[in-house]
């Protein structure tokens, strides 16, 4: 079923009998082609491109719970390419232009809102390192443009610019970020793999891998054993307990990310900003309330909830910036789990066994690679070789020394 | 999170800096590691769901590096060691195998 204006319409005069399920239930078949396990944004993602682009058939989505119920359904929904290093840049620059055709593609409402990022800087060696970043992101095709203060201003009034500690001395724009409705991303995913004959099996959990001889047969699952000639996992937070499962350890850590939205305001915040001088970053979102987060909790954890001492610092970073937002009450908040890398890049790549593929280490930043990776993946999976935007994303840049270290932290993932 | 510091007591885990799993301890023989040895001590971690040991820096208090066994789970803290004393006993459970080994 195709959704249009049209259709909406006639639903509305006709009671809204004529809507279907936007996709099947079916019951496990005993094999498939290629399994991937987790319906996430990138598992979905991975099983549109699969069937749409790379003509796969007999493909299948393993999730464990309810499509959406992972990360991609608690993240603060920013879309952005604003990278540095060349291993990242021409991927998030892929991923963006994915993003701005997406709703054709998929015929899907995403609410992909292309209402701009603000990067704010608070000292001259800031303004310094933003110009150079806005300057690699130039050269790969993305849209950058440095702001001076006065600019910010009649945008964003209500800013603390004069703050004696951190004053507003500038700003890295990128006009073509913004912000997607999450779930919808899954939903509109999940439905387009579906309309191409992918199996979404949900309440199917991934408990083991058969593995002979060196060769990954298939999966062992809640609903029984399932053949597979290719397996892909794209599992995020919960990599390193899957991995595992194959005999694998991860250049990954779990840690847990928080986030908040306060009661529904006016519209108050065009776009996206960013604190440069702590670590805080607020959107409003269409129904009005002003999404916002920090920094990670900072220790292993596979909880979904933090602690209190990061709700304190993420609230300090909104008073510190716009002190009005100590008007707003906080309406919810929660935390999901983050793939955490050793370099703070991700993974897609073979494993050493035969037939089994590696998506992970997503870190806090995997939202806005949704259709990329699922794109480089399917190519991974149905061709066996990189995407060229993918190629620096291997396991073994830990060994050659090939890190894609964005902040320069080292092999300590609570920093990146 | 409260961790029960062994000298001082229940203290707020604000106070700490985390690093990572106390396997960080187990630092490679530098005369006999091969690069892989390194690779999978600087880079691969088992990361699991349930219990964890892990090195916790008193940086707001008396700056002693502590060993935490807690659940990454629930995060419940059941247990905790000076990384001293843990190190020490590394190191001579090493030496007791014969090993050259300078310990902590
Ligand atoms: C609070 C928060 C804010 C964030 N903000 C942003 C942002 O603003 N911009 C951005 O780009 N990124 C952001 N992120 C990161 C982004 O959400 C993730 O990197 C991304 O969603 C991860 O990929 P995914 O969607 O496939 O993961 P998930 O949605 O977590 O999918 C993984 C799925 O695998 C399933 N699974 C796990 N184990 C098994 C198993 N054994 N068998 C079967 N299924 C299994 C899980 O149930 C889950 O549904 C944020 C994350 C959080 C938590």
């Amino acid at each position: 079923m195709r959704y249009s204006g049209f259709k909406v319409i006639k639903e509305a005069l006709t009671g809204h009998k004529g809507w279907r399920p936007a996709w099947r239930d079916p019951e496990p078949q005993s094999h498939y082609d290629i399994v991937i396990i987790g319906g996430g944004g990138h598992g979905l993602a991975t099983a549109h491109y699969l069937a749409k682009i790379f003509g796969q058939k007999r493909i299948a989505v393993l999730e464990k719970g309810w499509i959406g119920g992972g990360n991609v359904g608690r993240n603060t929904t920013i879309i952005r390419s604003n990278y540095l290093l060349d291993g990242n840049e021409p991927f998030y620059e892929f991923s963006l232009k994915l993003w701005e055709g997406l709703e054709q593609d998929l015929n899907y409402n995403a609410m992909v809102s292309q209402r701009g990022i603000m990067n704010l800087i608070h000292s001259d060696a800031q303004r310094d390192a933003y110009i150079r970043r806005g300057n690699a992101m130039i050269l790969n095709g993305a849209d950058a443009e440095y702001m001076d203060a006065d600019q910010i201003r009649k945008e964003y009034p209500f800013l603390n610019f004069d703050d004696a500690r951190f004053p507003i001395k500038g700003g890295l724009a990128q006009r073509r970020g913004g912000t997607v409705r999450h779930d919808a991303v899954a939903w509109g995913y999940a439905r387009s793999a579906d309309s191409h004959g992918v199996d979404i099996l949900q309440n199917c959990e991934v408990t083991g891998f058969r593995i002979e001889n060196g060769k990954c047969l298939g999966v062992e699952t809640s609903r029984g054993f399932i053949g597979a000639g290719r397996v892909g996992c794209a599992v995020a937070g919960s990599s390193g307990r899957l991995m595992s499962k194959a005999g694998m350890r991860l250049p990954i850590e779990s840690h847990v990310l928080q986030a908040f939205v306060s009661e529904g305001l006016k519209p108050i915040l065009p776009g996206v900003i960013t604190f440069g001088a702590g670590h805080f970053y607020v959107s409003q979102s269409d129904k009005g309330g002003l999404v916002f987060g920090g920094d990670i909790d900072g220790y292993n954890s596979y909880a979904q909830r933090g602690n209190l001492p990061v709700v304190e610092d993420v609230c300090e970073g909104g008073m510190a910036l716009m002190p009005m937002i100590g008007r707003a009450r906080l309406l919810r908040m929660w935390g999901g789990i983050m793939d955490m890398s050793m370099d703070g890049s991700p993974i897609i790549d073979r494993t050493h066994i035969d037939g089994l593929y590696f998506n992970g280490g997503w870190c806090y930043g995997g939202f806005k690679a949704t259709p990329a990776s699922g794109y480089a993946f399917a190519h991974l999976l149905a061709r066996d070789i990189p995407h060229p935007t993918a190629t620096a994303y291997r396991f073994d840049r830990f060994e050659t020394g090939h890190m894609i270290d964005e902040k320069g932290m080292g092999n300590q993932p609570n920093l990146h | 999170m409260i961790i029960n510091h062994p000298l001082l007591g229940p203290r707020d885990s604000a106070e700490f800096t985390y690093l990572g799993d106390a396997s960080l301890l187990n630092r490679p023989d530098p005369d006999t590691a091969t690069p892989k040895d390194w690779h999978d001590y600087a880079y691969l971690r088992d990361n699991p769901a349930g219990l964890h040991r892990e090195l916790w820096f008193h940086e707001g208090g008396d700056r002693s590096w502590l060993v935490v066994t807690r659940n990454t789970v629930t995060h419940e803290i059941t247990k905790v060691e000076l990384a001293r004393d843990v190190a020490r006993g590394l190191a001579s459970d090493v030496a007791g195998m014969g090993t050259k080994r300078s310990g902590g």
